[in-house]
């Protein structure tokens, strides 16, 4: 069965970020296909490859770019949100005169359009957030 | 069609799992997740909101969830079952549609 997963929550605020891991990683698991990962409000704060938390805690970004490498996953990080939180890649950086970028391997910044695509496109939605 | 609701507040917090089962159709399951496990403890002030949809309502509750807070599953409120992950997978495969109540 394929999936679509939206986080609307940042990491290290409440639980949402950990719970849509730990559901992606059971869907995994069970052999179900994770069509999409879209990341919508304070969920954009995921896509960030400069969080450092301590040694003990778990590095949600990190944690969510290796499980994209492993499985192919598509993370998406909603452009508007990323904007107003300044998540940023490349085409970010220089189309709005930013000086580096702060995107984490294997996300991608995009529109909402992807997001109605994958509601479409997967057989259920899940939605973790605050 | 069947529906399965998540819920991820307490309903000693927020009102988000008495809307939910104010609207949920009769045969659907609701899923506590998050803080939304404190409303399955037996005895509390809210436990009536489950109680009293209980017979049209199949309600679980995430285990993982349950122990991250140290609550005991045998004080829950009689007939909530307890999931891990894999089986909230399962709970999304087996309905046709999922509700989030954020």
């Amino acid at each position: 069965m394929k999936f679509a997963i939206q986080v609307n929550e940042g990491p290290y605020t409440h639980e949402a970020s950990v719970s849509a891991l730990n559901f992606v990683k059971a869907a995994l698991e069970a052999g179900h296909e994770i069509f999409r990962v879209f990341f919508y409000h304070d969920g954009v704060n995921n896509g960030t490859r400069y969080t450092s938390p301590p040694q003990d805690d778990i590095n949600i970004a990190n944690t969510w770019s290796a499980l994209a490498k492993e499985h192919n996953m598509d993370l998406v990080v909603c452009v508007a949100a990323a904007q107003r939180r300044g998540i940023v890649d490349q085409g970010e950086q220089e189309r709005n005169g930013k000086d580096g970028n702060n995107i984490a391997d294997g996300f991608r910044i995009s529109g909402l359009g992807q997001l109605i695509e994958a509601g479409i496109e997967a057989d259920r939605t899940v939605v973790f957030g605050d | 069609m069947s529906m399965l609701h998540t819920v991820n507040k307490s309903a000693y917090e927020r009102g988000t799992l008495e809307s939910c089962v104010s609207k949920a159709a009769k045969g659907s399951s609701v899923l506590l997740i998050e803080d939304g496990v404190y409303s399955a403890v037996k005895g509390g002030t809210k436990a009536g909101v489950i109680e009293k949809a209980m017979g049209d309502v199949s309600f679980y509750v995430l285990g993982p969830d349950i122990k991250a807070r140290g609550l005991d599953e045998g004080k829950l409120i009689d007939g909530i079952k307890v999931v891990d992950y894999s089986g909230f997978v399962e709970l999304t495969v087996n309905n046709d549609k999922v509700a989030s109540w954020l």
